[in-house]
């Protein structure tokens, strides 16, 4: 067997865990829960083998004869995959310490979805060589403590949009109206790349070519005027749709065992570990490698600049808590609009901007 | 006496303006906004780039949007006087918030932990009482014993209401935050001391050629106190694609005409990830091009059918001698990379040197035999009718693109990582944490009361103190 093999294993373990965690909360049988968690540690344990073959396979490919260079980490694919690899274990990790289930049903399907990303937009599987720039022992500390950063993030994202969804009341003020938009927009971007994906049905070669000629092209970014009319109009629907029963998600996530108390806490914890191993990994060791490979420590370009800005993000979300004292609902606001900034450091300056960074997208 | 007064109102304004907090989410904010311009503009780049970039916002009007912002700075926004400001605004910010609130923490970590009257022991977080059989005099020593287990070195007092012990961990944790609002101002020391200590070139540099200077972008020469020559740039291809595995310049320093040896040789590769220094200044390998001249030469290796050995070097259309025949081969033709396209007719797909081919035409006796193409990177294709004709480069028509900097700060912003990593470290994951126990005799028992209190992590020092007790409890 090969790692594509093990890493299909992890991706069905993780679409099935999705759905019986959400039959747990529906029946709230333990059996079905520990059915859950069982599902999901087969799934982690699969995708960790398949991590280390794939790693195996690029470092007979690579003939770098160094252990340390041969990360399977060098495109979106990859990157993606292991991004999914970090939510897991970040949520594997929370409901061994809180005891409590509830959250599978949420964390799960981020990551069904992100799988799903990857199908849909078609994306280069196949393991490339390194070019140059990238064969640096930096690669492993760079790469990796970034992505742990960026998953935990993103469950303190999904936690923050859960707290907003337990606590707002008023359907007319910003609470309410922040976790319903954002979860509206999210989702109907995914939709948006479902058509994509359903309307092309061949996958683009390369990422750079995928936003070029498919991305949004069957909705926003369509020749016809009237479709993207069209499209933008769906997109306003959806998201007052989502704002209009919003209150069905919040009844649901409402009568799970979550206490707003716990929600806040976690929204806190993962950035308190998030940030720091962002700090480290992300800018101070890419800071190094980029001065030993590019003799600049910083140059400004696109993703070192979106990395400064969602580490003062975080940085105001730390200070809003201990000097203000900031708690609730305005603190799950800052996580969230941080998981948004962490998004375009990410995703969106690979997909739309150029910079040094750029192979990041490539593949 | 009045102006000095005024004058000491002024200053306390300036000052409560730095040290508030609205500031800074002021200036974090002016920070991040305008940066995300700067990552939308592409920077230092040719009017064009942008204009073409701003006409799918603004259509027809977009030079004119291109001029407002070109005016604004937004063009070369990270080295504009106005985002430089901010930057320094946010230094001022920092270490002013930062002086604020220091004396207050360094008051609580020069303090360390004092005997906490009975009524205190009811208001701590962390409360916990057990009764332990035997008197003081043998409890105490469990009690000792099981504090130090835990980690933590107990200081022994007589107090009014029994014998207590306290004892505390990671008192200075509680700079972890100060450590690393300095170390951020170390790193922009560092930055400084490179933009006016330092300089940041470029140099292109032909293979056989050498140079004493470098240029900034500006095309103004720097002089390197030293010469630096490329003898020969090559890349190295994974097999059978056009992905490069790595760009290598053998490099050479000269000083006063006589070259240097750097650890014992005088020729230093370098490549991308490996660049070379020399008396303060690196040498980082970050680009490379082709651009053959009169004076590129063409470097083979032939080989007869009978083994005989030679090695030539010739111009565009020179000619050799297959040893030990009369067959003279003369180079006609070269295309620095060379492809068959669908109809089978050869074509030049790239301007650089990835696919190298000379065509040779053989001639013997003044009669033409034969011409044939050779790959460098195929040697399948060095075989000819007389021999063995092996294209080893094109030398003399590829230059090297070397970043050169010079950056005598680069140590004091390490230094400020490193300083970062400890503070964040201070910050985040160690706490302050206070334990205290009063032990007092009751009926040939002993009470001993437990408090404890952490800044973080309180639940784990709940564990600790539950164990504690346990510990205690076990040997009774």
């Amino acid at each position: 067997m090969d790692s594509s093999q093990f890493f299909g294993i992890s991706s069905i373990a993780y679409i099935l865990a999705m759905v019986t965690y959400i039959a747990y909360l529906v029946f709230r049988n333990s059996t079905v829960g520990l059915v859950a968690t069982t599902i999901t540690a087969v799934g982690f344990v699969s995708q960790t083998l398949a991590f280390f073959m794939r790693g195996k396979e690029f470092y007979d490919l690579a003939q770098l004869g160094s252990i340390l260079r041969a990360i399977p980490l060098t495109n979106l694919y990859e990157s993606l995959v292991f991004f999914v690899w970090c939510i897991i274990l970040g949520y594997l990790l929370i409901e061994w310490k809180y005891k409590n289930r509830s959250f599978g049903a949420f964390i799960t399907p981020i990551a069904g979805m992100v799988l799903a990303f990857i199908d849909i937009s078609g994306m280069d599987k196949n393991i490339h060589p390194l070019i140059p720039a990238l064969q640096s022992n930096w690669l492993l500390a760079h790469v990796t403590m970034s992505f742990l950063a960026y998953a935990a993030f993103a469950i303190s994202f999904a936690t923050a949009i859960m707290f907003l969804a337990v606590s707002s009341e008023d359907e007319k003020k910003w609470p309410y109206i922040t976790w319903t938009v954002t979860l509206g927009v999210f989702v109907a971007v995914l939709i948006a790349m479902g058509i994509d994906f359903l309307v092309f049905k061949v996958g683009a070669h390369s990422t750079e070519s995928l936003v070029k000629s498919h991305l949004f092209k069957a909705s926003f970014r369509n020749s016809s005027l009237p479709v993207v009319l069209f499209s933008y109009l769906s997109l306003a629907g959806f998201v007052f749709g989502v704002w209009k029963y919003g209150k069905v998600l919040k009844k649901i996530i409402g009568s799970f065992d979550i206490s707003q108390d716990m929600l806040d806490d976690l929204v806190y914890k993962t950035i308190a570990v998030g940030f720091p191993v962002f700090t480290l990994g992300g800018l101070i060791f890419g800071a190094i490698w980029a001065d030993q490979a590019w003799g600049k420590y910083w140059s400004w370009d696109p993703k070192e600049t979106w990395s400064l800005i969602t580490w003062f993000v975080y940085a105001f979300f730390l200070h809003a808590r201990f000097l203000k004292g900031w708690r609730g609902d305005k603190i799950a606001a800052v996580s969230v609009l941080g998981f948004v900034s962490t998004i375009f450091t990410y995703l969106g300056v690979n997909l739309l901007l150029s910079g040094l960074h750029s192979y990041g997208g490539g593949g | 006496m009045e102006s000095i007064e005024k004058e000491k109102k002024s200053v306390d304004k300036i000052w409560s303006f730095f040290a508030s907090i609205k500031l800074a989410v002021v200036v974090f904010t002016l920070i991040s906004l305008t940066s995300i311009v700067g990552t939308i503009v592409e920077q230092d780049a040719e009017p064009e780039k942008n204009i073409k970039l701003l006409a799918k916002f603004f259509g027809d009007s977009a030079p004119s949007a291109f001029r407002f912002l070109d005016a604004l700075g937004f063009t070369n926004m990270f080295h504009s006087w106005w985002f430089v400001t901010f930057l320094f605004i946010f230094a001022a910010n920092l270490i002013i918030c930062s002086l604020e609130r220091l004396p207050g923490i360094l008051k609580l970590v020069k303090n360390p932990i004092k005997p906490l009257a009975a009524s205190g022991f009811s208001s701590m977080q962390i409360k916990r009482e057990v009764v332990i059989k035997g008197k003081t005099d043998k409890v105490l020593p469990l009690v000792e014993s099981a504090v130090k287990k835990a980690g933590y070195v107990p200081a022994v007092s007589n107090e009014a209401e029994g014998i207590q012990l306290c004892a505390e961990n990671g008192r200075y944790s509680r700079l972890g935050v100060y450590v690393t609002h300095f170390s951020i101002l170390l790193i922009f020391a560092g930055a400084i001391i490179g933009v006016f200590g330092g300089f940041n070139a470029s140099l292109n540099l032909l293979e056989g050629t050498e140079s004493s200077v470098a240029y900034l972008r500006t095309g103004k020469e720097i002089p390197l106190g030293f010469s630096i020559a490329c003898e020969d740039f090559d890349v190295l291809y994974y097999d059978n694609s056009d992905t490069p595995k790595s760009f290598r310049s053998r490099l050479l320093i000269f000083e006063n005409g006589k070259p240097v040896k750097i650890d014992g040789k005088e020729v230093t590769e370098i490549e991308v990830n490996t660049p070379l220094k020399y008396k303060g200044i690196t040498f980082y390998q970050s680009s490379y091009g082709f651009s053959p001249n009169k004076d590129s030469e063409f470097r083979l290796g032939i080989m007869s059918r009978d083994g005989k050995k030679d090695d030539v070097r010739l111009k565009f259309g020179g000619t050799f001698t297959i040893p030990g025949t009369q067959v003279v081969g003369k180079v006609l033709d070269f295309s620095p990379a060379i492809g068959v396209d669908k109809s089978g007719k050869l074509y030049t797909y790239a301007e650089q040197m990835h696919n190298p081919a000379v065509l040779i035409e053989f001639s013997e006796n003044g009669k033409p035999k034969y011409t044939q193409w050779l790959l460098k990177r195929f040697p399948n294709t060095w075989n000819v009718a007389d021999g063995v004709i092996e294209f080893k480069d094109l030398w003399g028509a590829q230059y090297t693109g070397l970043q050169v900097r010079k950056d005598p700060g680069v140590w004091v912003v390490y230094l400020g990582c490193l300083v970062m990593a400890l503070g964040l470290y201070a910050a985040f994951f160690m706490s302050h944490s206070k334990i205290w126990i009063l032990i007092r005799e009751e009926k040939n028992n002993t009470k001993v009361f437990v408090a404890a209190t952490a800044n973080k992590n309180r639940v784990s020092l709940e564990g600790k103190i539950d164990r504690l007790i346990k510990t205690v409890s076990d040997k009774q």
